[in-house]
């Protein structure tokens, strides 16, 4: 059986002679699959992907060249990890920190590989890795059986969505490949996971498979060592596997990224098809307005299109003049999203700073940043045991089941109907820390009684119009005092505040008021909404303003 | 609960579904949402312009990001004084015709004081030239965010490069302290004075990029195309002429079919022989190249590692 052979400067071969059209024909049927690997330090993922990249012929010859002789395997060997350990400190110390991107294709499929690391430390770079897979591979050392590692692996990849998990059964040439041993490792992995209930409603199909990384069994081509094994190679299995790309059945989903408004007679909002399909003529609604039109053209700089689907990004434009401006969500009327405010989640700590309900988070979801108007901890999982554990908070790499309240409405999915509007990340408003990724799990009912007492915050906002917020507005002293006036006769509940007191404003936006705070400035004019820049122009007015704060959801309908 | 499937051992699941996108469609969907997130949320983006292949297909798709509107950020390119003339030519030529802003930004002190790679080695030609000439470019326009062309698949250290990859007030990248980003949702909150670079074109592959302008019809610089060019013939390395500095005495330069692999500084690019001269017969080549593209470039030979030193410092 081959190590892994040096290429010898000979194999150079000649420009293919076959007809290059019909190769380029060939790439346009490809589609792209993205897999992740997991498992417990040393279980050989990095071996793994360098012997896939090794057969599929995907690394040259200077790549493997730099890493000959070194790294940790033995004489005549090439330590493939050090194809993709590309950081200094990785290779110094002989292990995985972050994710690394590799890039190969067969005859059927270009794939994207995310190699994370194993290390516990490094559970949110593995999260990062697992969160846009279509599958993973699970790698367990076949003499160390499912560790405590594997199993955190393995829920975080299921929580993630991913559909396809691959338990790959490495070393086998360690343990004689030993059917017995294979049987005993799939069974702990098969019930282990029987007991999760990460993905909820989702549905993760199982794939066991017997391999030695280092020597390339069951990699790319089936292998006589284990004649038990009636499956197919780890990459006849991951050529096979439908990609998710295809959500295009699921409801369409469109958030705005963007509105793009080149003259007067054109306004069009760009932005990615999350799922689902539309057509010219579809009526939409755009929410949380609940305002609804048709879709007039589906522009795209290589021509207008009929029809548009998942994950496409395109630009529409509609009907009639509505109020959409970016972070809207755009529906078919027939299968909205739901609007909500407060939502369960599971959620993944990822911040040194443990989770705290006193700190201010943001919360990224699709194209808006909302802040956070308050977040509780429900549970803890401990992995090992999938026991449930009562925490108030949530140290980094911790898993739990949070309750988040925004302090205005977003549409969302559950993240098991949608990985894209069911998924958001919490950010410390402080630091600006990537610290949470949540994966919402369900809407909860209005609460009858808020911490801060029996009035709830939806309560204040259907009285007062508006939500809470801190408006910073930098402009001239006369327009300050025009768009306070102007607020207060409408019957808002508006207090001029200084800007420098962060913690007041945002005490005063959670108990629903709107803290203006002022910087009088003739020169500069700046509007902040919630940590939301306008820049606004010279000519502003409170009209102008009072839009802003409409558009972001501030003002409701009620009022002005 | 969670529904689980199959046994051991496993079949293949059914054939897979037909693909409705290729691969290339669904890059550039990735890259269109990436470009549209930056010039939102950013106050003052810009886009590293560097000429190249990469830099075209980036050009490409902000043209396709934001169309029937204009690209709503200028172009930066960090003019070392050592590129192919031909480059400059393009360069000027392609921002007058799609009508894009653009910055041109030399470190004129250094080019002044005669900095080039014989005099002082390259790595501290690149220090000065393209890492010192970025960083201060970046901060005389204020830019808070910079698009960048680099793929992953190009080096190793690259690899590990985020999307949003974050960069202090020094415009140093801390690779063992990455934020992590998880989805499509970029995290891009930065203190006054911090930056962000972005990799729109982070998931194609050298392939990828030569089909799409294929595919596309996308214009690149003649130096792509193979032709009979003067050169420095030294054993495997050609060696162009465009600097006069870079002959050794008495050399000669031969008149070779050759053509450049990827564009960089003249004095530190060679070329390589090929009868590639058209889009189809490059990517013939390109299947049975044995070594990387970098491989070309005199500058990632230096040290083991050198890409990921210069990418903390602040380049690219
Ligand atoms: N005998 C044997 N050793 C292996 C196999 N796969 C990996 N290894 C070795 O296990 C060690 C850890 O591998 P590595 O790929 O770095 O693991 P990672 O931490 O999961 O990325 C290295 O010394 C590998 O050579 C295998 O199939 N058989
Ligand atoms: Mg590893």
């Amino acid at each position: 059986m081959s190590l892994f052979p040096i290429l010898e400067e000979e194999s150079v071969e000649p420009v293919p002679s076959f007809a290059i059209e019909e190769f380029l024909a060939q790439e346009r049927e490809k589609d792209l699959f993205r897999f992740s690997t997991a498992g417990s330090v040393d279980d050989g993922k990095s071996t793994l992907i360098g012997r896939l990249l090794y057969d599929t012929r995907s690394v040259y010859d200077d790549q493997v060249r730099s890493i000959q002789g070194k790294g940790t395997v033995g004489e005549g060997q090439i330590d493939f990890a050090l194809l993709t350990d590309g950081l200094r400190a990785e290779r110094e110390q002989g292990i995985t920190i972050d994710v690394a991107y590799r890039y190969f294709a067969t005859s059927k499929r270009k794939f994207i590989i995310a190699d994370t690391p194993g290390h516990e430390q490094y559970t949110r770079n593995m999260a990062t890795g697992a969160s846009t897979a279509d599958a993973a591979i699970v790698l367990v050392d076949a003499r160390k059986g499912v560790l405590i590692q594997s199993r955190r692996h393995a829920y975080i990849t299921s929580l993630l969505g991913v559909r396809h998990i691959i338990v790959a059964v490495n070393k086998m040439d360690l343990v004689d490949y030993s059917e017995e041993t294979f049987r005993a490792i799939c069974d702990e992995f098969r019930s282990f996971l029987e007991e999760t209930d990460a993905g909820s409603s989702s549905r993760v199909t199982l794939h066991f498979l017997p391999v030695s990384a280092l020597l390339g069994v069951n990699v790319v081509h089936r292998s006589d060592e284990t004649p038990w094994y009636g499956g197919p190679s780890l990459l006849e299995l991951l050529e096979s596997i439908p990609s998710s790309e295809t959500n295009v059945d699921a409801p369409f989903r469109f958030a705005v990224q963007r509105v793009v408004r080149p003259n007067m007679n054109f306004r069009g909002f760009a932005g990615q098809i999350a799922s689902g399909r539309v057509r010219v003529g579809d009526a939409i609604t755009a929410l949380p307005s609940g305002r609804s039109s048709r879709v007039e053209r589906i522009v795209t700089f290589d021509g207008d299109l009929e029809e548009a689907f998942a994950p496409l990004s395109v630009t529409l434009t509609l009907e009639d003049e509505i109020d959409i401006s970016r972070g809207d969500l755009l529906t078919l009327n027939e299968e909205r999203a739901p609007v909500a405010r407060r939502f369960q989640a599971s959620v993944v700590w990822m911040d040194a700073q443990p989770l705290d309900a006193k700190r201010r988070y943001l919360l990224k979801h699709t194209s808006q940043t909302v802040p956070v108007q308050s977040v509780r901890v429900w549970h803890q999982i401990d992995v090992g045991t999938l026991e449930q554990h009562p925490a108030k908070t949530l140290e980094m790499n911790g898993i739990g089941l949070i309750e988040v309240e925004t302090r205005r409405p977003i549409a969302l999915d559950p993240y098991s109907t949608n990985r894209t509007t069911g998924a958001f990340v919490l950010i410390d408003a402080e630091t600006n820390a990537t610290a949470g990724a949540g994966m919402i799990r369900e809407i909860v009912e209005k609460d009858a009684r808020t911490a801060q007492g029996p009035v709830t915050t939806d309560e204040r906002t259907a009285r007062w119009g508006h939500t809470g917020a801190v408006v910073r507005l930098t402009a001239s002293a006369t327009l300050i005092d025009a768009v306070e006036r102007e607020l207060f006769d409408h019957g808002a509940v508006v207090v001029r505040t200084s800007s420098d007191n962060d913690a007041l404003n945002q005490s005063l936006a959670t108990a629903g008021v709107l803290a203006l705070a002022a910087i009088e400035s003739e020169a500069a004019q700046l509007l902040e909404i919630d940590d939301e820049k306008r820049a606004l122009e010279a000519s502003a007015t409170v009209e102008n303003i009072l839009h802003y704060l409409r558009q972001a959801g501030v003002l409701q309908q009620g009022l002005v | 609960m969670l529904a689980v499937e199959n046994t051991v051992p496993s079949q293949p699941t059914s054939t897979v579904t037909p693909a409705r996108l290729s691969h290339l469609k669904l890059l550039e969907a990735e890259s269109i949402h990436i470009l549209r997130e930056v010039a939102s949320e950013f106050a003052k983006p810009v886009m590293l312009y560097s000429i190249g292949k990469d830099s075209s297909v980036m050009l490409r798709l902000a043209q396709k990001a934001f169309f029937p509107g204009p690209i709503p950020f200028p172009l930066l390119h960090i003019d070392t004084g050592f590129k192919f003339r031909e480059m400059i030519q393009f360069r000027d030529e392609m921002a007058k015709s799609i009508g894009a802003e653009l910055h041109v930004w030399r470190n004129e002190p250094a080019i002044a004081a005669g900095t080039n790679p014989i005099a002082l080695d390259t790595k501290r030609c690149c220090g000065l030239l393209k890492t010192q000439a970025l960083l201060d470019g970046l901060k005389h326009y204020g830019f808070d965010a910079a698009f960048g062309g680099a793929r992953r698949d190009e080096e190793k250290a690259r690899a590990k490069e985020r999307i949003y990859s974050f960069r202090d007030s020094a415009g140093q990248w801390d690779p063992k302290n990455q934020r992590p980003e998880l989805w499509n949702l970029y995290n891009s909150r930065i203190h006054p004075g911090e930056s962000i670079r972005v990799f729109p074109l982070s998931n194609w592959t050298e392939m990828d990029v030569w089909q799409y302008i294929h595919e596309e019809n996308i214009p690149i610089v003649d130096l792509y195309y193979a032709k009979e060019r003067p050169m420095y013939v030294r054993g495997e390395t050609l060696l162009p002429t465009e600097q006069d500095f870079m002959a050794w005495p008495g050399e000669k330069p031969q008149m070779v079919k050759s053509r450049l692999r990827s564009l960089g500084c003249s004095p530190c690019t060679g070329a390589i022989r090929s009868e590639a001269d058209t889009l189809p017969k490059i990517i013939a080549e390109l299947l049975s190249f044995r070594s990387s593209e970098r491989a070309n470039r005199v500058i990632d030979h230096d040290q083991e590692g050198s890409m990921e030193i210069k990418k903390r410092e602040g380049y690219f």
